[in-house]
This record gives structure tokens, C-alpha cells and sequence, in this order.
């Protein structure tokens, strides 16, 4: 099982090219009409989920929210079965029956995609509850956004997780809006990471625009649960550049914000750290992005050449035989 | 009258409320300064205050109770739900507390809250996003609920709902929000009870019983049943879910005597259940065939949107269906 030094550092930023350049042709292909219902795009945050992928094992367990196209594609889901699944197409991750919000990806320990906000923070606190029972030392991880922290599931499941000690990661990736509710208009605390004190369960702050900071430090948390099951907290600080969904023009919030957070875009400052420490060319990046843009078209001529999935098994997923 | 549509409708209504009684105040996601996830409430917040039009966290089982509690020492709240697949979070609040506390206080608490918002599926949200939830909450003593499909019915129900001493759902439309009708003037009071059902076409061979996203598609299905097969059929809204006008369906069927009920919801224990068991057990004798219903198909809604389509009533499939009835 690959360790998190393995992992390395440019493969992790072709791995963000990939997300950005994925997320730009979905969004292209949703104006297209191509895509329906709701549809969120992650650009701005591709260091959180990755610097998190970096730090883990492929077999530790991770769920997230209905911002999910990064959270699957950087576990190891194909770009053509996140395309197809925006498609709606029987070649999906989740068989064209999810759309968007609902990624799944059991082989690749994706465990959703889940659109009600803060309803799976329960969930990730069972699955820990489930490795620990079974005295395993998989670690869960739970994404959920700025807006998740005041719905009375997830202030359950925190107590929930420190009262049995279950080994999980709250991971609030912090993008400072719900919507159009920025979080002081949301939340009684300044600082989300003060949620989990009340708890008991330790907290740590992460720069969410730095990718090797954000690896950093979910190494040394996953590192201490590993050994000795407990829950732990991070509040990941990140932007998203674009519109809650693609139907919000984000018209609440300040270009100058927008355009302090592209400066500090997590790609532009991954490549600059690797070209300065000369473990990256200009060469070599202009490749890793020409295959991530080949990559995500290639994945739109799949999932429009895919098949819808048959009508005629439209009653198969409501229930499994007995 | 007027054209306008459903959303103006329903924030004239807010604001129409709003204007007449101090204590009835808006809350809920995204509704002052964002101007309402679907806009209904947009400019309440300028005309209004922070204090009466008030955004939340998303918290929905906190602030629905909190409606529930006001609305226990007075207050007159409205609660948006940004759409009702939300409202499950507030389940208990919606079902447990607003609606048993008059009969579990003997009568000493009545409570006269509104909870609003837009309800069934609309397009490809998946399977969390497009619950019908009308037939669960009709399962629910105390409660009222109210479905309008035209922007007059839009207002005329909600401002009627909003001062109905009971909790009332009030289930809108997020498909037709863009739709237009006519409606009375400004300054015409448009209060329409609940409890009335509406014939939105008159027919005379076979009752079409519809609500909320199934009228304009049973108005679209009945003109194509008349020019294509000559069956003349009559529409009728049902508007209010509960309480229920029966005498309106009775009137319509002793007149047609067929029936075809096309539902929003999902079929079993659904709303057309109930109102074809309240038609045979009262007129037996009157049916020339067995009520036909038209619903969702029993399933979780899946996204893809050719399966979609297939999960939803249609007016294909409900022209079978009266076709059925009639025989013909
Ligand atoms: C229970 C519930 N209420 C409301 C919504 C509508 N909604 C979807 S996303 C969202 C904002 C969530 O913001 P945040 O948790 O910060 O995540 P982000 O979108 O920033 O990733 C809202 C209100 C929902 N999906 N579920
Ligand atoms: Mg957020």
C-alpha cells in the first residue's frame, strides 16, 4: 500500500490539473445543456481533497458532499465515469442514476456524493464505528463545507465520535460562504476549528490554498488515529472562484476577495515550489496540463458516445434481492 | 386583472401579510439578502427589516422549531424551506410539534404557523432533491395543505394560509415559479379558502383530478383528448389536499362518472389513494369504470433524465389512462 511520502509531489499536481481541467469542461458542458440538474465545481479548493489523498491510504474511508467531482477523481475514479455520471449515462460512477451531487465509488473507497447538508457527518462516524469493530486502522474522512456546521446532525455525530472514540477526520473545508451566507452571518463562533474544543476533540487550522501544508498536517493527524482510534477536526481554509452552483453569479461577495484568493491559486503555488526546489520544468508542466486537458475532453467523447441506462432496469436499485 | 407570475404572486402574498399583521415575520435559508433561493422573496428585506425578514444558518430542524415556539407565544411565523426534500431535516418539528400541541395541550395552544416552499420534483435533481412530500404530511392530523398550480391560486391560498390559526403547508411549484396568469388588481383582497377545489376546465365525459404540477398537465392532456379522440374532459383542481373537497369531486363525478387522478407523489398510500377510496365508498353505483391513477413510479428518482421522465406522470401517460376509462 502506497505510504503518503510515496505519493509524489508532481503526480499530485498533474492530479490537480486534472480536477481543474475536468471541472472547466464540465462546466462548459453543462452551459451546453449537456448536464442537468444542480452542478458545483471545486475550482479554487483542489489542495484540500488532494494534500488529503496524499496523507492517507487508498483504502481509508472518505465522504464528502455534493461538491464531489475532486473528492472521486483524486480517490481514483476515472475521469470518464465522473463525466459520464454528470451525463447521466450508464458507464457512471454511480450507473447515470446520481448525477452531480451523488458520486459513488466503492472500489476506490468513495463512499458519496451526498446532497443534504451535514447528513453524512453521521455516516462517516459509523463507518469508523465499523473499522474499529473490526479492529482495523482505517481512518474515515469526512469533507463537508462552512455551511455544514450548524445542522444538528453534525454537532450529533461530533459528540457521537469523541464519546466512542472512533478514529474519523472532520475535515471543514471552509470556503468562507454557504451560498450567499457568508459564515459570520451563519455562525455565532469566529473560528469553525472552536466547534470542535466544545467537544473534546482537538482541532487544527490548515491553509487550504497549500497543498503541502494541507498534507503535512493530515499526516500527523491520521498518524496519531492510526495507533489509538479518536476523532479529530480540521478546518481547512480555502476559496471556491466560482458560484455556489452554476446557476449563482456570486454576486455577494467582492471581486478584490475573488481576486486575493486567485493569487494564491493551490496549482500556480504547488508549481512554484516545485520549480524553485528544480524537481519541475516549464517543460514538463505544460505536458502534465496538455494530458490533463486531453484527458477531460477525451472523457466528454465517452460519456456522450455512452449508453443511457436501460429503462427496462429502472426498478433494479430500489431494493436488493433477499 | 393582471398577468403576473407564480413567484410574483406568492411575494405579493409575503408582502401583502407582512404589511397587515406586525407579527408575522419570514424566516428561513437565503431569503432576505439573497433575495430567496427562487426569488419569492425578493426586495421583502428592503421593505421589511432584518427584524421581520430573517436568513438562517442552515439549520432546519432549529429554525422551524423556533417558528413552532414563537408561534406558541403569538408570533405569526412563515418558514421557508428552500425546497421540502429540506423540510425531512425539520421532520419532527413539522410533524411532532406544530401539529400535535393544540390536542396534546387540551386545547390551550393552537399554532399558527406557515411552512412554504417548493415541493415535488422539478428537473434531474436525483434522488435526495425531488420528493413529493404532500402524502406524507396528509398522513398527519393538524395539519393543512394547500398546493397551488396558478399564480392567483399561489396568492389567494398563501395569504389565507398565513392567517389560518393552523399550521398550514403551503406546497409550491419550483417548475411553474416562471409561469404566468391573471390575477386580481393590487388593491382586490384575494383571500381563497382552503378546502375548495377549482374546475379548471370544464368536461363531460371523464374527471381529470389534478394538483400542483399536474394541472397544466392534465389542462395540455384534456385539449389533446378533445381534438384527437373527442373525449370531453373536465379538470379539476384539487388545491387544497386537506382539508379535502369532496363535494367538488362528487359533483364533477356524478356528472362524468369516470375518473383518472394524476398525482405528483409516488402511488402507494399516496394522495390519489385516498381520494379514489373516498369515491367509490361514496358512489359505487355512479362509476362506469374503475378509477384510474397516474403517479410517480414506485422508485427513488433517478437522474438520468430519459429515466426521469420515465419515473414522472406525463400527459402520454395520462391520455391512457382516460382512454382506459373511457374505452375508447
Ligand atoms: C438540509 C439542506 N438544506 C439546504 C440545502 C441547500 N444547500 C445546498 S448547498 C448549501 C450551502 C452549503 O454550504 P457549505 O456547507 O459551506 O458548502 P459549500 O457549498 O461551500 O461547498 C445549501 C444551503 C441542502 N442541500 N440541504
Ligand atoms: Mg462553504
Amino acid at each position: 500500500m502506497s505510504q503518503p511520502e510515496q505519493r509524489d509531489e508532481v503526480e499530485m499536481l498533474s492530479l490537480m490539473l486534472l480536477i481543474r481541467r475536468f471541472e472547466e469542461r464540465a462546466s462548459q458542458q453543462y452551459q451546453a445543456q449537456k448536464i442537468g440538474g444542480f452542478c458545483h465545481l471545486y475550482i479554487g479548493q483542489e489542495a484540500v481533497v488532494c494534500g488529503t489523498v496524499a496523507a492517507v491510504r487508498p483504502d481509508d474511508y472518505l465522504i464528502t458532499a455534493y461538491r464531489d467531482h475532486a473528492h472521486a477523481l483524486a480517490r481514483g475514479t476515472s475521469a470518464n465515469a465522473c463525466m459520464a455520471e454528470l451525463f447521466g449515462k450508464a458507464t457512471g460512477c454511480s450507473r447515470g442514476l446520481g448525477g452531480s451531487m451523488h458520486y459513488f465509488d466503492r472500489e476506490h473507497h468513495m463512499y458519496g456524493g451526498h446532497a443534504i447538508v451535514a447528513a453524512h457527518v453521521p455516516l462517516a462516524v459509523g463507518m469508523a464505528f465499523a473499522s474499529k469493530y473490526r479492529n482495523e486502522d482505517r481512518v474515515t474522512l469526512c469533507f463537508f463545507g462552512d455551511g455544514a456546521i450548524n445542522q444538528g446532525s453534525f454537532h450529533e455525530a461530533l459528540n457521537l465520535a469523541a464519546l466512542y472514540k472512533l478514529p474519523v477526520v472532520f475535515i471543514c473545508e471552509n470556503n468562507l460562504f454557504a451560498m450567499g451566507t457568508s459564515v459570520e452571518r451563519s455562525t455565532s463562533l469566529k473560528e469553525i476549528v472552536d466547534r470542535a474544543e466544545g467537544y473534546d476533540i482537538p482541532g487544527t487550522v490548515i491553509d487550504g490554498m497549500n497543498f503541502r501544508e494541507v498534507r503535512n498536517k493530515l499526516a500527523e493527524i491520521v498518524s496519531s488515529i492510526r495507533g489509538d482510534p479518536h476523532p479529530a477536526f480540521a478546518e481547512v481554509r480555502t476559496y471556491r472562484y466560482r458560484g455556489h452552483s452554476m446557476s449563482d453569479p456570486a454576486s455577494y461577495r467582492t471581486k478584490e476577495q475573488l481576486e486575493k484568493y486567485r493569487l494564491d491559486d493551490p496549482i500556480t503555488r504547488l508549481r512554484a515550489q516545485l520549480t524553485r526546489e528544480e524537481k519541475l520544468t516549464n517543460e514538463r508542466f505544460d505536458q502534465m496540463d496538455k494530458e490533463a486537458k486531453e484527458t477531460a475532453l477525451a472523457s466528454v467523447k465517452f460519456a456522450e458516445e455512452s449508453p443511457d441506462p436501460p429503462l427496462e432496469n429502472l426498478y433494479d436499485y430500489t431494493y436488493v434481492g433477499t | 386583472m393582471r398577468e403576473i407570475t407564480y413567484r410574483q404572486a406568492l411575494n405579493e402574498a409575503l408582502a401583502e401579510e407582512l404589511e397587515r399583521d406586525p407579527n408575522v415575520f419570514l424566516m428561513g435559508e437565503e431569503v432576505a439578502e439573497y433575495n430567496g433561493a427562487y426569488k419569492v422573496s425578493q426586495g421583502l428585506l428592503e421593505r421589511f427589516g432584518a427584524k421581520r425578514i430573517i436568513d438562517t444558518p442552515i439549520s432546519e430542524n432549529g429554525f422551524a422549531g423556533m417558528g413552532v415556539g414563537a408561534a406558541m407565544v403569538g408570533l405569526r411565523p412563515i418558514i421557508e424551506f428552500m425546497t421540502f426534500s429540506f423540510s425531512f431535516v425539520a421532520f419532527d418539528q413539522v410533524v411532532n410539534n406544530a401539529p400535535n400541541m393544540l390536542t396534546m395541550s387540551g386545547g390551550q395552544f393552537n399554532i399558527p404557523i406557515t411552512f412554504r416552499g417548493p415541493n415535488g420534483p422539478a428537473h434531474q435533481l436525483g434522488a435526495t432533491h425531488s420528493h413529493a412530500t404532500e402524502c406524507l404530511y396528509a398522513n398527519v392530523p393538524g395539519l393543512k395543505i394547500c398546493t397551488p398550480a396558478t399564480p392567483r391560486d399561489a396568492k389567494g391560498l398563501l395569504k389565507t394560509a398565513i392567517r389560518d390559526n393552523n399550521p398550514v403547508l403551503v406546497l409550491e411549484v419550483e417548475l411553474l415559479y416562471s409561469s404566468k396568469g391573471m390575477v386580481e388588481e393590487e388593491d382586490v383582497e384575494l383571500l381563497i379558502p382552503l378546502g375548495e377545489a377549482e374546475v379548471k376546465r370544464e368536461g363531460s365525459d371523464v374527471t381529470i383530478i389534478c394538483y400542483a404540477q399536474t394541472v397544466p398537465l392534465a389542462l395540455a392532456a384534456a385539449k389533446t383528448l378533445e381534438n384527437e379522440e373527442e373525449i370531453s374532459a373536465e379538470v379539476l383542481d384539487l388545491r387544497s389536499i386537506k382539508p379535502l373537497d369532496l363535494d367538488a369531486i362528487l359533483n364533477s363525478v356524478s356528472k362524468t362518472h369516470r375518473v383518472v387522478i394524476v398525482e405528483q407523489d409516488r402511488p402507494f398510500c399516496g394522495v390519489g389513494a385516498e381520494v379514489s377510496y373516498r369515491i367509490q365508498k361514496e358512489m359505487f353505483d355512479g362509476l362506469d369504470a374503475p378509477i384510474l391513477r397516474v403517479a410517480q413510479e414506485d422508485v427513488p428518482m433517478p437522474y438520468n433524465e430519459r429515466l426521469e421522465k420515465a419515473v414522472l406522470p406525463s400527459a402520454e401517460k395520462l391520455i391512457a389512462a382516460v382512454k382506459k376509462v373511457c374505452y375508447a
